[in-house]
């Protein structure tokens, strides 16, 4: 089979991708909301088909979302981490994307299934007395759980929300019990947003959180360079990020120590196929949270599908939880 | 102990004491008790709800929204009763003041950090096994299980050379202090004020050396990842959390291997085995027995709702032996596959140093295992109560070597 022919499901059904219950590498879970709530802006509500407790997450989080196409897209969780049987994500239509987000919008239905793998956060919510939120566009989706968890920590906190107009804007309706601490500016009506305006003077104890298209974060590095360094967090919301597809294609990984070689094809994690060939590994979470099954890589590209790596981490290659993690590679070698 | 009895509501109760010495000499007969019991047991001497079964107990540790842990994860109620001292910020908090602390403490224990310490450990085992080969019979607590996490734990936080004998009185008393205000807790009492104190104090940024774990949490207040006032608590939690668990699941692997003598030899031929070896040894013997947690609304388990408000206790250790989970659990078996057991407990407060733990029992039992061909019993074990912890007191032993 070539690898088109592998990549290419027919719409709305996922590769048979085992849910987390079954060991397996990335969550199977159903979309069992999908609701216009801007224009060309949707959320997806994920649950667990057998409504299973998902992954926990704090706010600033994202999971990979694997589409039935095999592209894999970045989106921030939205949701109530209260609630732990489902996630939300807030998804926009770009024209001039690969295809995922249209996909998300044109064809994905209630009931579909669909890949996840993390949650995994680098845009985490720090401890603070004062928050200065700033959004641009569907750059609200990491802010708002981050609000509602300032405003439930009862910290001082202003959310200044751009946006290109008042219809694209997602979430206005939940932002607005927050009154006059939020600020919505819709350019076509308010122009341009006036940053130095609405952070002041830099003040000790006050965090700057910012999520949006480039310019906006250009602009805030520019309006916060009197800030300490570590009062302004970013993360850019880059559009339709060239990531690789999750391999369907059944691997092979080389165990060094051992001297034996193990393929392992879909739906069966690393840590199963070196189990079944007689390698024990000690795990414990099995879903990319506790590290105990961390194993160094020799050899080939890990595709992690862990919580815990960072970005420099991850890029190293030099370690994976084979609990969840995969190939990206043809083959592996492992320290086994 | 009596056997448990049905309550009007039809929730079993028992009136059994899990604190009293009888049940922490040999607490055994109680989980299995409580296990078979139900569920869900009433324990009316306390007024609380026991899980005994890995499923429910698994499901209440991981349950963080249901099963608080900001009102203590002792008896007391931190509802009601004032906390015998500031409490901890990862085990005793819930998300969202939970996240910070734990994110940041996960990843100074995590594997990069534990990296650099792996060849130096390994180091100083050896070293440590060379000496105690030289005598003929010894105590393996003091002189073993104990010796080496003293020997290598405080210098990876960075805490200074003096006073560090304070530090197993201190957990000790920390992990008493989660049980009822019994004998244990009167007896540790006295000594609160001058332990804390120095436990306090070593928690400071001056304190510490630049290079250990501790001035690793406080580069994390300097990040603004955390802020300067959660740092040293931070610090406390490894002090108290990191030591005597530590002791006691090394002495656990090794009473373990002491008795069992067929899995030392596996060990021997397979000194891979080590990590699962301990795993299997936290399972077997759990070395946290029980953490309480507090319902946060009337939660149900099965038929049994427990309202809003009561302190639940999980039974780890016989969770780690249900039957319904692990085949022939009263057997240590280097066969089996521990992972899943729930001796660090599990979830998002699971022991954030269970791989400093796995780290110092790998490199203590590869050390033993390649000189050592036998490790004998030679008098009467002795056990150490603790409201929390099962822990052995003496391990008289000597071994034969290779």
């Amino acid at each position: 089979m070539t690898d088109a022919g592998t990549l290419l499901a027919p719409p709305g059904t996922a590769p048979a991708l085992p849910g987390r219950g079954a060991g397996g590498p990335v969550a199977t879970l159903q979309v069992v909301d999908k609701s216009t709530v801007a224009e060309d802006v949707v959320t997806l509500t994920l649950a667990d088909p057998d409504g299973r407790r998902l992954p926990d997450w704090t706010p600033g989080a994202h999971i990979d979302l694997v589409l039935p196409t095999g592209d894999t897209r970045q989106y921030s969780l939205c949701g109530d981490r209260f609630d732990s049987r489902t996630y939300r994500i807030g998804v926009l239509r770009e024209p001039a994307g690969r295809g995922g987000s249209a996909f998300v919008h044109d064809s994905l239905q209630p009931g579909d299934t669909v890949g996840v793998g993390g949650p995994r956060n680098n845009f985490p919510l720090v401890p603070s007395e004062r928050y200065l939120f700033v959004a641009g566009g569907i750059g609200i989706t990491p802010l708002l759980p981050m609000v509602t968890q300032a405003a439930m920590l009862g910290a001082d906190w202003r959310l200044l929300y751009g946006g290109r107009r008042r219809a694209s804007m997602a979430f206005l309706d939940e932002l607005a019990p927050h009154g006059d601490r939020v600020r919505v500016m819709p350019q076509d009506e308010t122009g341009l947003l006036d940053l130095p305006a609405f952070l002041g003077e830099p003040e000790p104890g006050t965090k700057v959180y910012c999520c949006g298209p480039g310019p906006l974060l250009d602009a805030m590095g520019l309006a916060c360079v009197d800030w300490p360094p570590s009062a302004l967090r970013t993360e850019r919301f880059v559009a339709e990020e060239q990531a690789a597809p999750v391999r369907t294609a059944p691997f092979e990984v080389q165990l060094a120590r051992t001297g034996t070689t193990v393929t392992v094809p879909l739906g069966t994690s690393v840590l199963e196929a070196v189990g079944s060939a007689g390698v024990e590994v000690l795990s414990s979470c099995r879903q990319g949270t506790c590290g105990t099954c961390e194993t160094t890589v020799l050899d080939g590209v890990p595709d992690h599908r862990d919580s815990i790596l960072d970005d420099a981490e991850r890029a190293a290659g030099d370690c994976m939880f084979i609990c969840v993690s995969r190939a990206a590679s043809d083959r592996l070698v492992l320290d086994l | 102990m009596t056997a448990t009895a049905e309550t009007t509501t039809g929730l079993p109760t028992s009136d059994v004491d899990p604190f009293s010495h009888e049940v922490l000499e040999d607490p055994l007969p109680m989980h299995e008790l409580l296990r078979e019991a139900g569920p869900v047991v009433h324990l009316s001497r306390y007024d609380v709800f026991a899980l005994a079964r890995y499923e429910e107990v698994r499901e209440a540790l991981v349950d963080w929204q249901q099963f608080e842990s900001g009102a203590g994860v002792g008896l007391s109620n931190f509802r009601k009763e004032e906390p015998w001292r500031p409490p901890s910020l990862l085990l005793e908090a819930d998300p969202p003041l939970h996240d910070a602390p734990r994110r940041v403490l996960t990843k100074v224990l995590g594997p990069r950090a534990l990296h650099r310490l792996r060849e130096g450990w390994a180091a100083d085992a050896e070293e440590l096994v060379d000496a105690v080969l030289e005598q003929a019979e010894f105590d393996a607590v003091p002189v073993l299980t104990e010796a080496f996490p003293l020997r290598v734990f405080p210098d990876a936080v960075g805490i200074g050379k003096e006073g560090r004998e304070h530090l197993l009185p201190y957990g000790n008393h920390a992990f008493n202090a989660f049980g009822p205000h019994n004998d244990l807790v009167a007896a540790g009492a006295p000594r609160v004020p001058e332990l804390g104190a120095w436990v306090g104090a070593q928690c400071a940024r001056e304190a510490l050396t630049d290079d250990g774990f501790g001035a690793a949490i406080w580069a994390m207040a300097d990040r603004g990842e955390i802020t300067e006032a959660q740092a040293p608590l931070i610090v406390r939690s490894l002090l108290t959390a990191g030591v005597d668990t530590t002791v006691h699941g090394l002495s656990a692997v090794l009473y373990a291997f002491a008795t069992h003598p067929g899995e030392w030899q596996r060990l021997r031929e397979q000194p891979g085995l080590a990590r699962v070896a301990f795993d299997e040894a936290v399972r077997w013997e759990s070395p946290v027995q029980t953490f309480f947690r507090t319902a946060t609304t009337d939660v149900r388990i099965g038929n049994a709702v427990i309202p809003d408000g009561h302190k639940i206790l999980m039974f780890l250790a016989a969770a780690n032996r249900d039957p319904r989970r692990w085949a022939d659990p009263d057997r240590f078996d280097l066969t089996r596959d521990p992972s899943g057991h729930v001796g660090f407990g599990f979830g998002i407060h699971q022991c954030a140093g269970q791989h400093v733990a796995r780290l110092e029992a790998e490199a203590l039992l590869t050390a033993l295992a390649r000189r050592v061909e036998r490790i004998e019993l030679t008098g009467p074990t002795k056990r150490h109560h603790n409201n929390t912890l099962r822990a052995w007191e003496s391990i008289p032993v000597r071994l034969v070597p290779a």
